[in-house]
């Protein structure tokens, strides 16, 4: 097996940038410098739902939108993408989430197709009339 | 690309953060259904610290494999070859964005993320401390290197922390195509003229330890380990994800008549599992620490480019804004 010696100094191009400053170490990112959070809603096609699909940094709303079109936009159909603050998102806790039982609750069967037979009556009620 | 293969593990702290333990049983009881963890639910210190250095550590090897790869888009052979590499290494930008956000739900800032990164305090996936001498190194790990990382993330897309599984499951599809196009590129140089196979077996030759070093050092069978398989934040041993990749790629270079510079390379059909020579993992660690032939050059572009386009992100800041943890 051919060895890689390390730490060997290249200047070929194609593997070191020339010239490069030498400020390794120095740069720090202030807080926000990579802006704030949006969540981004992406539509398949007219008709469609606005689906989430993930979130994008940008200092605002325009910028936030082209943002969303090179991540979300640029592979698989689009047709529009809307982008809202993280901030301005309102959301149950999922401590709460048993307040929810209710909608699939067996008892509640009252009010689902599913909840009502008819064929049996249907058929009950055919056969009675054939006998007669 | 590059589901950091291996991901690089803190000294353990001597005692552990005491966890809520009825807490934690729900926590257990909900992963055991095959529920997934949001980021508002409750979560063990632990369950949080390893999923932020592992996302983290994912997203940064996005953003630094993207350089070796970059610097070959105005040598690649041929108009398709340049425009399906500029496509590939704006998809790996886009990954890193996604896991940045993803890491981010938990509760660290990327600029916290960015600034670990550039001061090595952070790692990323060792493979990319290694330079792309040759048009077919670029093919390698196009091919190579990308298969490695799909086996992870196939497997990580499985686990139990919601967003993370979302950045991964958009993340595997994007990969589908950087798989496809390296594999054609690695068939097109190995049935080509001698000198493209002769150059693809070169690049080979050299990938092939950092190759072996993807998925990392065979894992030591701690209560750590098996903690986080339980919590499915690991889906799998380093050494199943090796074992993986080698049954499914072995085969693929070898009917296109590339060898492998490993003479003890063989699978074991009664254990199932492959054996090889050493790969060397002392060079493993020292690259990783620091010592590879590129490291250095990586983070210095990295630290250019945040240097120079600070002027641009500064004027369009506005100083009034909060930090606000994404949503989902």
């Amino acid at each position: 097996m051919s060895k890689i010696p390390l730490n060997t100094p290249v200047l070929d191009p194609r593997i070191k940038r020339v010239d490069l400053e030498s400020t390794y170490g120095t740069t720090a990112i202030g807080e926000n410098e990579h802006w704030i959070s949006w969540e981004v809603f992406h539509q398949k096609k007219r008709g469609d739902q606005h689906v989430h699909v993930g979130i994008v940094h940008a200092p605002d709303a325009q910028l936030a939108l082209l943002f969303a079109k090179e991540q979300f936009g640029r592979r698989l159909a689009c047709v529009n993408l809307w982008v809202t603050k993280s901030s301005d998102i309102f959301s149950f806790s999922y401590d709460d989430e048993d307040i929810f039982d209710n909608a699939t609750a067996p008892e509640k069967q009252y009010r689902e197709a599913s909840g009502f037979r008819v064929m049996e009556k249907i058929n009950r009620y055919k056969k009675s009339k054939q006998k007669a | 690309m590059y589901g950091g293969g291996y991901i690089q593990e803190e000294k353990q702290e001597a005692t552990s953060p005491i966890d809520d333990s009825q807490k934690l049983a729900e926590f257990e009881a909900r992963i055991d259904r095959g529920e997934k963890i949001e980021p508002h639910d409750w979560m063990p210190a632990d369950y949080r610290k390893q999923l932020i250095r592992m996302i983290e550590q994912h997203a940064h090897s996005e953003v630094i494999g993207a350089l070796p790869e970059g610097t070959w888009i105005t040598r690649a052979p041929g108009f398709r070859r340049k425009l399906a590499l500029i496509a590939k290494v704006q998809d790996e930008i886009g990954h890193a964005h996604l896991l940045y956000s993803a890491a981010e739900t938990l509760g660290k800032s990327r600029e916290q993320m960015i600034n670990d990164l550039l001061t090595g305090k952070s790692k990323y996936s060792n493979v990319f401390n290694y330079p792309a001498k040759t048009w077919a190194d670029v093919t390698v790990i196009g091919f190579l290197i990308d298969a490695g990382a799909i086996v992870n993330q196939v497997a990580n897309s499985k686990g139990s922390y919601g967003p993370y599984c979302r950045a991964l499951e958009r993340i595997c599809y994007e990969e589908s195509f950087h798989l496809k196009q390296g594999h054609d590129a690695f068939i097109t140089l190995a049935t080509g003229t001698k000198a493209q196979h002769d150059m693809l077996q070169d690049a080979l030759n050299r990938w092939w330890k950092p190759i072996m070093h993807f998925h990392g050092p065979p894992d030591k069978i701690s209560e750590h380990t098996a903690k986080l398989m339980r919590w499915k934040v690991k889906m799998a041993t380093n050494d199943d994800m090796r074992n993986q990749f080698l049954d499914m790629y072995v085969p693929k270079i070898l009917e296109i008549g590339i060898t492998i510079p490993d003479p003890n390379l063989k699978k074991n059909e009664a254990t199932g599992q492959w054996e090889f020579s050493d790969p060397d993992w002392d060079e493993f660690k020292r690259v990783i620490n620091g010592d590879g032939p590129c490291n250095a050059e990586r983070l210095a572009v990295r630290q250019y480019v945040e240097e120079h386009g600070k002027w641009v992100r500064t004027a369009m800041m506005n100083p009034n804004q909060k930090v606000v943890i994404p949503f989902a």
